[in-house]
């Protein structure tokens, strides 16, 4: 099955964000699924966004913070 | 030249441009002085540049120093002098005369873009000294990519003047009758930062350096693994260029050998070592057998002892305690080498490599040493300079400090450090010239972007290879170019070179661009680089936005370069799309207060206080206990044999005598509100304070051991009891003929996997003492790994000469302490003869850990600042901001960070001091203004964002039925702008459009 699914990632500027920067340093590798829009703050993710990604197409939506 | 007072200059002279001289520079220019940074190699960066990755974070070591090299390049109060040596200095601190060369460069700085013409139609070739001679440069040359100044220099003693390079250069910046330069400037004190040179391995021949071309020195394999390097980062040996199957690092090449005058611990090797296994063995496509031979593993530092055990058990790599007899090649011509030699046990083993990498040592060059000697500095029997003791940073000459690898081998955050204790120290002398000869940083009129169409430029990074090597560059600006509201796509070599910046500047007049989108690294580290390029270009500085198409597409998807490629394209368009609905953010300016809290009264805290009083600045210094002295209370002999006691009283005497420093002892910090500038805290005796700073040197207690019979037999004791007993004479000690220490007691295990760093050479120390009172007193250390780091290397090798026993224990197998009578019970099973050794014990000493306190983690809230796993503050970057935290304002020192002797908690307290001063030498705080900020005609008024709002920073206004945002304290979270039903508050610079745009984009 050649169907990729298409993730859109809310991250925190602070912690997650900083954690997915983390991951590239130390060259951890994961599937290049995954479209990152960085948030000042998990309290900025808007029910909006979430809903708006999903509209979109995406497959999956990711929050983290 | 003018100043305040008479015989006081406001300028600072610093000597290197490594990280040291950087850090030191900036430090100071930002705390109101004028620095001279004066730099021998026609580029500034010193070693840090060379190394591929830096230990413990694996951070890429020119990504993180880059942002610091621009800053110090383009800083308006930092004059940057390559080219140069000091030649003499005159005067006394606070008035010196500094006589510089300034040698000869043939091209001019100003007028060269870096571009490499030159180089080009350079015939002459030769040996490239930043690549350790693994690859060639011509006789005009640029140090590396990212140099500062970006410009080349010829090498004359290369040079045959054939006149190619002036033909090729269309910038006409090349003289080749330049003449060597005298100038003289006036300064006020002066900080040594000249670094140090790699050990030559080729004087010991054993290890065959020199004659088999197989076997590195560790920089040359830095340069191996570097993306920049010789063989562009990828991992091949440099007899046969083929991929070496089997490394082994040799430990300790120029270092704890007395035969050759290199007694010292180098310090930084064991990390440096384990670090390229580890970096290693991620490049390698292959399984790659990774062994360190080495004495005893040293990982003595913050989070290294962490590293090392990840490095064991999750990557791999071998290591075998050993001692080398010699290195082999292989007679076969394979250009393999055996090395032979002695386990632990005495058997003799051989071992075949492909790749031998020798961790050899730091020592001071020989231009230093003639620098210290002309300067009239005191040198110790190494050649570093001899530091006074407690002093951290001074030298035998006042006001002249040292700062790094000059005054003995450390890593980067102890050299940071350093650094900044060093600009502390300049700045305690010369605080009445504070301001008086800094130039003001002038940006042009801001454009009015209004009601523009986006005009966007978009600006696509190869860093390198690091992001062009997995995704197509071209492919993703090619695509750019054809997005909505883009007037410009180009790549670039490094985005954030000073050479780009000037470029992009270029592009902005050019194309009358509004907007600009970086596709680079991330935002968290060069944001401000890119937004200080707008602004010097006229643009606000939030018409900026990043797309992270490397930490987060091209390092984690090294293997997939399409599907990254396709990865970066969308995280362009996101940017692109976010981007064109960006409009600019006025910055606000607050009035800011002056004084500064300091918590904790021991010595970190009471020295960060003084060094604060002395530069002018009001202090309020919060201790908990009833007195003032913290755990240096219980010290009585330093390291280096100081009067520990003598010294305590007189720092106590001078914070009691100062009257800019208010000391409240038996009271804890009960409450803290606002922000940088404007904190206002609460104590526990209900007094409330308000500063612009605070400094956090909680300090750390002594690990009451649960093992051993500590506290249940008199005889056991800690190290702290014994030094007091000791001390007073008391009748257990001096009485005593054997005497057990039992190392690593509460420290490197499950619960606490940390090092505490200073407890072997304490031991050592204490073993030392008990000996000259008695010399027939019988002294075992039983220990681990002996980490006497440094120049305490000595001690340990004097304790071993003065008939110390050192007897070696597994972590598997753990000494028994048992009660017999008057005597305690130690067995132990030797390293060498693997046997039970059972020794009667008269005082038994226990290397205790060194805990954080528990009154960390309220601290931590109180000041959102973070803890580490174990419960000591966590900087906001463990390399280059070891005293920082990503709070504004909020620093800390001394053990509260972690594990220290008595002057590395000096040297960090000046530094917390150096770095609180850039805050408060400044006249008000600009706040960033990425705030909320409400629509009037859409609030109701309904208090949602007021409830939700964690700062405090909303409220509503019940007269005008409108919620209002108090600026200052709305850290933008976007809490608000999420709750508010009717769309009614929003975030400056993510609004709820420009998000649901970038969701649009996919």
């Amino acid at each position: 099955m050649d169907w990729e699914p298409k993730i859109v990632a809310f991250l925190c500027n602070w912690c997650s964000y900083a954690g997915a920067d983390l991951a590239g340093v130390s060259r951890i590798q994961y599937p290049p699924n995954i479209r990152v829009v960085r948030v000042p703050c998990s309290g900025r993710i808007n029910p909006l966004f979430i809903l708006s990604a999903l509209r979109h197409g995406a497959d999956g939506v990711l929050t983290s913070g | 030249m003018t100043a305040n007072k008479p015989g006081q200059v406001g300028a600072v002279l610093v000597v290197g441009a490594g990280i040291a001289g950087i850090q030191a520079s900036l430090d100071l220019a930002e705390s109101g002085y004028y620095v001279y940074l004066v730099e021998k190699s026609p580029a500034i960066g010193g070693t840090m540049p060379m190394l591929d990755k830096t230990f413990p974070t694996n951070d890429c070591s020119m990504c993180i120093l880059s942002p610091k090299l621009v800053e110090c390049g383009r800083h308006l109060n930092i004059e940057t002098i390559t080219n140069a040596v000091l030649e003499d200095l005159q005067g006394e601190p606070g008035h010196f005369k500094a006589t510089i060369v300034k040698k000869a460069r043939y091209v001019d700085p100003e007028k060269c873009t870096g571009c490499g013409s030159c180089a080009e139609e350079c015939p002459m070739e030769t040996k490239d000294e930043f690549n350790q001679g693994l690859g060639e440069r011509k006789a005009i040359y640029k140090l590396y990519a990212q140099a500062y100044p970006n410009a080349y220099a010829i090498d004359k003693d290369l040079c045959i003047e054939c006149g190619a390079c002036v033909d090729a250069c269309q910038a006409g910046a090349i003289d080749h009758d330049m003449a060597d330069e005298t100038v003289e400037v006036e300064v006020g004190s002066v900080i040594l930062s000249p670094g140090f040179q790699k050990f030559d391995a080729s004087a010991l021949e054993y290890y065959g350096y020199g004659r088999y071309a197989n076997v590195l020195t560790s920089l040359e394999f830095e340069r191996i693994l570097s993306a920049s390097g010789p063989f562009g980062g990828h991992l091949v040996r440099p007899s046969d260029k083929k991929e070496p199957q089997r490394i082994a690092w040799i430990q300790c090449v120029g270092s704890r050998n007395c035969k050759i005058e290199h007694g010292y611990c180098s310090s930084v090797c064991c990390m440096y070592a384990i670090k390229e296994a580890v970096i290693a063995k991620e490049h390698a496509g292959h399984p790659l057998d990774a062994t360190i031979f080495f004495m005893d593993m040293r990982t003595y530092g913050k989070d290294f002892e962490k590293y090392y055990e990840r490095a064991k058990k999750e990557s791999g790599v071998n290591f075998i305690r050993s001692r080398i007899y010699d290195v082999n090649e292989a007679k076969d011509g394979s250009g393999n080498l055996t090395i032979r030699y002695a386990n632990e046990d005495g058997s003799i083993s051989n071992a075949e490599f492909d790749l031998v990498i020798l961790s050899v040592g730091l020592e001071p060059s020989a231009d230093v040493v003639e620098l210290a000697n002309k300067l009239n500095i005191q040198l110790n029997q190494f050649n570093f300079a001899d530091v006074p003791a407690l002093t951290g940073v001074g030298t035998s000459r006042p006001g002249v400090y040292v700062a790094g690898a000059f005054s003995g081998p450390r890593d980067i955050p102890e050299t940071v450090m350093q650094a900044s204790a060093a600009a502390s120290d300049s700045s305690v002398i010369l605080s009445a010239a504070r301001g008086s000869l800094v130039k003001k940083k002038e940006y042009p009129p801001e454009k009015d972007v209004t009601g523009e169409i986006p005009r966007i430029g978009v600006f696509v990074c190869h860093c390198g290879i690091n992001i062009g090597s997995v995704v197509n560059v071209p492919e993703v600006v090619a695509y750019a170019q054809k997005l909505p509201g883009v007037s410009l796509a180009e790549e670039k070599l490094y985005a954030c070179s000073q050479d780009t910046a000037g470029q992009i500047r270029e592009a902005i007049e050019k194309y009358n661009l509004n907007r600009i989108v970086v596709a680079s690294c991330s935002p968290r580290t060069h944001e401000p680089l890119f937004q200080e390029t707008l602004r010097e270009a006229g643009l606000n500085s939030n018409l900026f936005e990043m797309a992270n198409i490397r930490d987060q597409c091209s390092w984690v998807h090294m293997n997939e370069p399409e599907k990254a490629t396709a990865k970066a394209k969308d995280l362009v368009k996101m940017a692109v799309y976010k981007a064109s609905l960006l409009q600019p953010i006025q910055s606000v300016s607050l009035g800011m207060n002056h004084d500064a809290l300091v918590i904790g009264g021991g010595v970190s805290g009471m020295t960060a206080a003084v060094s604060l009083a002395k530069q002018g600045y009001k202090v309020h210094l919060v201790e908990k206990e009833p007195q003032l002295g913290g755990t240096a209370r219980r010290i009585h002999t330093g390291m280096r044999g100081e009067d520990v006691q003598a010294f305590l009283g007189d720092l106590i005497a001078q914070v009691n005598g100062n009257e800019l420093i208010k000391v409240y002892t038996g009271t804890e910090v009960a409450d803290v509100n606002g922000f940088v500038g404007n904190f206002v805290t609460t104590l526990s005796n209900g007094e409330e304070i308000q500063h612009g700073v605070a400094i956090i040197a909680t300090g750390a207690e002594e690990y009451k051991p649960a093992e051993y019979l500590y506290g249940q037999n008199d005889r056991v004791m800690s190290l702290l009891d014994i030094e007091g007993a000791l001390s007073a004479g008391d009748a257990r000690v001096s009485g005593a003929k054997n005497f057990v220490f039992i190392q690593c007691v509460g420290s490197r295990d499950d619960e606490r996997p940390y090092c505490s760093r200073i407890c072997c050479t304490k031991s050592v120390k204490l073993a030392l003492k008990i000996k000259e009172a008695n010399p027939k007193a019988q002294v075992y250390v039983l220990y681990r790994d002996i980490r006497t780091y440094g120049f305490f290397e000595e001690m340990y090798r004097e304790a071993r000469r003065k008939g110390v026993i050192f007897i070696r224990y597994a972590v598997d197998n753990k000494p028994v302490v048992e009660a017999d009578g008057e005597k305690v019970k130690v067995t132990v099973t030797d390293h060498v003869l693997g046997v039970p050794v059972i020794i009667k014990a008269d005082v038994v000493g226990l290397a205790a850990a060194i805990v954080p306190p528990a009154g960390n983690a309220k601290l931590s809230k109180f000041f959102k600042v973070p803890l580490n796993q174990e419960g000591f503050f966590l900087e906001a970057h463990m390399k280059l901001r070891p005293v920082d935290f990503g709070t504004d304002g909020v620093f800390m020192c001394g053990l509260a960070h972690g594990p220290k002797n008595l002057e590395e908690n000096i040297s960090q307290a000046k530094a917390a001091v150096a770095r609180a001063c850039t805050v408060l030498a400044k006249e008000s705080i600009a706040v960033e203004g990425k705030c909320a900020f409400v629509d009037k005609r859409k609030c109701v008024a309904c208090g949602v964002c007021e409830s939700v709002c964690p700062s405090k920073a909303v409220s509503v206004d019940m007269k005008e039925k409108v919620a209002v945002v108090n600026e200052a304290l709305c850290k933008g979270c976007g809490a608000c702008a999420s709750s508010c039903r009717s769309g009614a508050i929003n975030i400056k610079g993510c609004t709820n459009e420009q998000i649901v745009a970038m969701i649009n984009a996919l």
